[in-house]
């Protein structure tokens, strides 16, 4: 299924495009309010409405987007690079090293994750700025997440490290940072991308769960947690179908994480 | 000629089982104190720690504020904080919550059976339909069935817990079906998977040439492979189930420990969330190690 890979591979950059180019292509700021036009409904000026406090819905659908997908990939890439050091150490040290690694490994992937991010945010600063309020709360995914995928790094670098490759490096008089950077860790690629690109939409998920229970990213920034959260207010008997949009748009955004990798590169 | 000997031998789940409880039960105990340490740990860190709301309020003095101060428990030694918290609950006390005024033991013990019910409620619904819809797609290898199931997992392995929450709520649909759905994809792709796979293994398709019947195949080939991942699978769901116990609860006004989590959030009442993480995480370590368990016994008995 290439093509389905292709697609949504176009369609994530086409998004990412859109919402590095927000400044361009929105409206308005995220924060205005046109007072005159609380929860307006679609027209030229606003292509899908006002929200109840009079704010552009399109320009802070193309900010929110913006927030999660250049701060989620960003968390990603942090718990990707934690678990390689953490699996990677451990499995090419073995012995007590690994041992010791991974009962602590253990222990993290026993932790409720949402329990302990939501006593963390909720331990922040009152005064605490939108930037980074959302700088924090991503990077507070990025140092949970590394667990689960440490420990497939490790069981990697551990078959890795006792293969014939290795042995003839070794023999050959490779030891140390060498042995790891030469041959280790151009071998952990693959495993290290698959992981990478499971973690972005597991981190979408979680921000916008926090975000609906107003634990999220701080108003007025927009992140898709908010946006989402909008949905309290949609009644079906009221028709304000675009309302939606930003759902659909999640649901397009993650499941298009979930096709870029292939049927090979995921775990069973 | 020798005479043969009788070895009296337990059986294999016996040996397992009397060997590694109390082992068991000390690896539990380790990561739980362990885990409220790193709890309490991140609590002492936190840049917000022994700051109130109420002294944001502009009418209060300086002296006002510090009398405020000297009201909580803001031990700055954060191992004399963790052994003053630890040395209250082997006395039975897990402190008091600041913003409901109540002893957090008699929340948790009046909150907690909510939350078990609904999570025994969700684990019950999600598993049979998951797992009886995997059976028959791979059984009966149904393109279509799987097409659609491999849809509507896709659709709500893309959803939030949160999101399905208010869907619900918008729906008035019964909320406690909720954690039914968060679990279904999981254990539906999971075993969809795990059984296909198993029913690939060549001693499955010899079975199936010699003329074997559908259900014959599954219960005595494809299911005891695939048994030991589906019951290392339960542990797993049983975390997932009480994470999406948080935004389901919140959301959904059922008055559980998610609810609770949450409002001890909102309210920055920090005695209660980590004494709420520990117990949650007392109830997965403690699920994560029966499947486990049951998983090894099951690989013994095989053996």
């Amino acid at each position: 299924m290439k093509w389905v890979r292709t697609t949504a591979i176009v369609f994530l950059l086409g998004i990412s495009a859109a919402c590095l180019l927000a400044n361009l292509i929105a409206p308005a700021s995220y924060a205005h309010q046109f007072r005159e036009e609380p929860d307006a409904s679609p027209s030229r000026q606003h292509l899908l409405g006002t929200d109840d406090l009079g704010r552009d819905r399109f320009s802070r659908l193309l900010y929110g987007t913006r927030v999660s997908l250049l701060l989620a990939p960003a968390a990603a890439l942090l718990s990707s690079g934690l678990a390689a050091f953490v699996g990677g150490i451990a499995g090419f040290a073995g012995g007590r090293v690994e041992r010791f690694v991974m009962a602590g490994t253990d222990l993290f992937l026993s932790l409720p994750w949402l329990f302990l991010l939501i006593t963390v945010r909720a331990l922040l600063p009152l005064n605490v700025s939108p930037i980074v309020s959302v700088l924090i709360t991503f990077a507070m995914l990025g140092c949970l997440g590394w667990a689960g995928a440490a420990r497939i790094i490790c069981a990697d670098a551990r078959a890795l490290s006792q293969s014939d490759f290795i042995l003839l490096a070794r023999a050959s008089g490779s030891t140390g940072f060498r042995l790891l950077r030469r041959h280790l860790v151009p071998n952990l690629k693959p495993v290290l991308y698959a992981q990478f690109w499971i973690s972005v939409p597991v981190f979408i998920l979680t921000e916008a769960n926090l975000g609906i229970l107003g634990l999220g990213v701080a108003e007025p920034l927009p992140s898709w947690g908010s946006l989402l959260r909008e949905l309290e207010g949609f009644s079906s008997v009221s028709g304000q179908t675009w309302q939606l949009v930003p759902l659909i748009l999640f649901i397009l955004v993650v499941s298009s994480f979930h096709l870029v990798l292939t049927k090979e590169e995921l775990p069973v | 000629m020798a005479q043969p000997t009788i070895i009296w031998k337990l059986p294999a789940e016996d040996i397992y089982t009397r060997s590694a409880l109390p082992k068991l039960a000390a690896k539990i105990l380790v990561t739980v104190l362990i885990g409220g340490f790193l709890g309490a740990t991140l609590v002492r860190l936190a840049p917000g720690f022994g700051v109130d709301e109420e002294e944001l309020d502009a009418r209060l003095s300086d002296r006002s504020i510090q009398a405020l101060r000297e009201t909580r428990d803001n031990e700055p030694n954060l191992f004399v904080f963790y052994f003053r918290y630890l040395n209250r609950l082997v006395h039975g006390d897990l402190g008091t919550s600041r913003t409901l005024q109540r002893p957090v033991l008699q929340l948790v013990a009046e909150r907690l059976p909510e939350t078990l019910k609904s999570v025994a409620l969700g684990l019950a619904l999600g598993w049979s339909t998951g797992f009886l819809l995997a059976v028959a797609i791979v059984m009966s290898r149904a393109w279509l069935l799987d097409l659609l199931g491999g849809l509507l997992v896709g659709v709500l392995l893309c959803l939030p817990a949160a999101v399905l929450a208010l869907l619900f709520v918008l729906a008035q649909a019964p909320a406690r079906l909720l954690l039914g759905l968060v679990v279904f994809p999981k254990i539906f792709r999971y075993s969809r998977n795990l059984l296909a796979r198993s029913s690939a293994l060549p001693h499955v398709l010899t079975a199936r040439a010699k003329g074997l019947g559908n259900v014959r195949v599954l219960v005595w080939h494809v299911l005891p492979t695939a048994a030991p991942q589906l019951l290392a699978l339960l542990g797993v769901t049983v975390s997932v189930a009480f994470t999406a116990a948080i935004p389901m609860e919140a959301l959904c006004d059922i008055p559980g420990i998610g609810q609770l989590a949450w409002k001890a959030a909102l309210g920055r009442d920090v005695a209660l969330l980590v004494n709420l993480t520990m117990v949650v995480t007392l109830v997965t370590l403690i699920a994560n190690s029966a499947s486990d368990m049951m998983g090894k016994t099951f690989r013994a008995s095989e053996a």
